[in-house]
């Protein structure tokens, strides 16, 4: 007990003025060195996109002409406000082809959520409704796949769904089809794609608020004469909602930006604003327009995003 | 319970898992293929891993990915650590609504925006791409996901411990080394695997953050198989596979183990 007494003695002193501003200094530095480091390599390169955007093609390296210049101090800083030039917004506007991209990028993102949702409920519902032993397993089998490579993933569909591909010489040897299927390089293979590389994010959120669901309302609604379908569409699916909303914008807000899948199983005829970005970047060697770019899909999914911090922020509120 | 997981249940299941499972299967059986053609099976074979191993630029790039993954997924852990007890334990700072912003952003960020941001960046600084260039982009973007797996563990976890080791006399440095840490490592571990796993995958970020003699090994699947699909691509790709497994296969196990270990503890404490 002696002991114990003696080295708690001086740690009640520890709330002395020089220790309470080491506490201060050390919280101060947890804070400050993550914070430092997201503004500068997160938020800092945004603010540069936006005003590389603004900036004129130039061919030269860096291949834009540099707009704001601080060196100039304030006055020469204000005259390159009045400089800003919002060509490469016009030219967007001009050129049908990124407007449709952006239209499209959006159609295929809204239906592959839909099409992972259909695939992925029956999944999740399954999970959520297995033996409490063998659920630790099955939630271990859906997260799996997301340790291997997203790359390899998309690259295996090549071989499935080529015309000389696994899935058409499945299909011919059992006579369903005499020709082959013509699935990869169209927008079919890049459902595909998006819908088996971002199955896991839908199936994650979904059994979480469906193993949180307490069944025995449902079997109360069917005690009460309610069909299962009719309970299913009452009870339980509104209250997998959370769950829903939760893996419906972890597969969308991604899915419209996406580059490897539309690239790799939708070939060259296929528009999507990823893609885009990416020739406008690495083949035209355009990086103010390729910014101009990347602000609009950014503008495009800021409220998406904005609901997704919501729904994260809850979430963590409710862990607490 | 047994009675309500009905056929339709175990159906759907078996449908899903097959769906998630048999493309890895497939890419992994062909590496084995004797003919060059992927999809034509010609006899079992390993010798697409030998000319795998002569393949001088994707060794080199095996090599850069590896350095790559190792540093930007340790400093990713440290990072994104203390964002996550940035998170759980000090809610109220100026600027915290933008700090979570950051945190929770870069998770659904589609990768041509953080690549070509972090590009721009680079230029504007005037670093040289390269090496130093891919490793500072990976650290960013996954120790978000660090943050995520770590801060899930320190909500849940028991506060009055730390309380106790400070009523005890513990400065809050060791309190937190003594008592925080090890009871948040098994998350962090996974945290540090999947900044690891996330970097080792990472095509879109590198190729905008990378320059010349940095070439990754996703880049460098990614030109080949632009050029067609041969049975190579999909040795490299196998052991990739192979290397993510064993991976967590004893993450697992060594998570197990601790748990197991845990529960003896307590009892053993219980009965003392």
């Amino acid at each position: 007990m002696a002991d114990i007494a003696a080295t708690a003695a001086p740690s009640t002193q520890t709330t002395t003025l020089p220790a309470r501003l080491a506490k201060g200094f050390v919280n101060r530095l947890v804070i400050i060195i993550p914070y430092l480091w997201l503004l500068f390599f997160f938020l800092v390169p945004f603010i540069i996109v936006f005003k590389i955007s603004l900036s004129q093609t130039a061919i030269s390296m860096p291949p834009y002409t540099p707009v704001l210049d601080f060196s100039d101090g304030i006055s020469g800083f204000l005259a390159g406000f009045r400089e800003l030039n919002f060509d490469n917004y016009t030219w967007l506007t001009q050129d049908a082809l990124y407007f449709n991209a952006y239209v499209t990028s959006l159609v295929i993102a809204a239906i592959s959520t839909m099409l992972t949702l259909i695939v992925g409920y029956p999944i999740a519902y399954g999970m959520a409704r297995a033996p409490a032993t063998i659920r630790p397993t099955l939630l271990m089998l859906v997260i799996l796949p997301f340790w291997t490579s997203f790359l390899i993933r998309v690259y295996a569909w090549i071989g499935i769904l080529k015309p000389e591909g696994l899935l058409n010489q499945l299909l011919m040897s059992l006579h369903i089809i005499s020709q082959p299927l013509v699935i990869l390089n169209t927008y079919t293979a890049i459902f595909i794609g998006i819908v088996y590389s971002y199955l896991p994010f839908m199936v994650l959120p979904l059994y979480s608020s469906l193993e949180k669901m307490d069944y025995s309302l449902v079997e109360a609604a069917e005690d009460l004469g309610c069909p299962p379908i009719g309970a299913f569409w009452k009870i339980t699916f509104p209250l997998s909602l959370p769950g829903v909303v939760a893996g419906c914008l972890l597969v969308f807000i991604p899915a419209v930006g996406e580059f490897v899948i539309p690239d790799l199983l939708g070939g060259s005829q296929t528009l999507m604003i990823g893609k885009t970005l990416w020739n406008e970047f690495f083949s035209n060697r355009d990086w103010p327009v390729s910014s101009a770019v990347a602000v609009i899909l950014l503008l495009v999914l800021t409220i998406p995003i904005m609901f997704f911090q919501q729904a994260q922020a809850k979430a963590q509120e409710q862990g607490r | 319970m047994n009675s309500t997981w009905s056929r339709f249940n175990i159906t759907s299941i078996a449908l899903g898992f097959a769906f998630l499972y048999l493309p890895i299967v497939l890419l992994i059986v062909f590496s084995f293929n004797e003919s060059k053609l992927v999809t034509v099976w010609g006899g079992f074979s390993t010798k697409w891993y030998v000319s795998l191993f002569h393949n001088q630029g994707l060794m080199d790039a095996t090599w850069v990915t590896a350095r790559v993954g190792v540093i930007s997924a340790t400093v990713a852990t440290v990072l994104g650590t203390l964002a996550a007890i940035t998170l759980t334990r000090y809610t109220r700072f100026r600027g915290r609504v933008l700090f979570s912003g950051m945190v929770f952003a870069p998770l659904v960020m589609p990768e041509v925006i953080t690549g070509l941001s972090l590009l721009l960046l680079f230029v504007a600084v005037g670093l040289d791409r390269g090496f130093f260039t891919v490793t500072l982009a990976h650290i960013t973007f996954t120790m978000c996901f660090v943050a995520v797996v770590v801060q899930s563990r320190l909500v849940s976890f028991d506060r009055s411990l730390e309380e106790a080791a400070m009523d005890l006399g513990a400065p809050p440095v060791k309190t937190f080394f003594q008592i925080t840490l090890p009871v948040i490592l098994p998350a962090i571990i996974s945290g540090w695997m999947l900044a690891f796993t996330l970097s080792l995958d990472d095509l879109v970020i590198a190729s905008f953050s990378s320059g010349p003699g940095a070439t990754t090994l996703p880049m460098k699947i990614y030109s080949q198989v632009r050029l067609g699909v041969t049975p190579e691509i999909n040795a490299a790709c196998t052991i990739l596979i192979a290397v993510v497994a064993v991976g967590v296969i004893i993450a697992s196990i060594a998570n197990k183990r601790r748990e197991i270990q845990r529960q003896l503890d307590e009892q053993a404490a219980q009965r003392g």
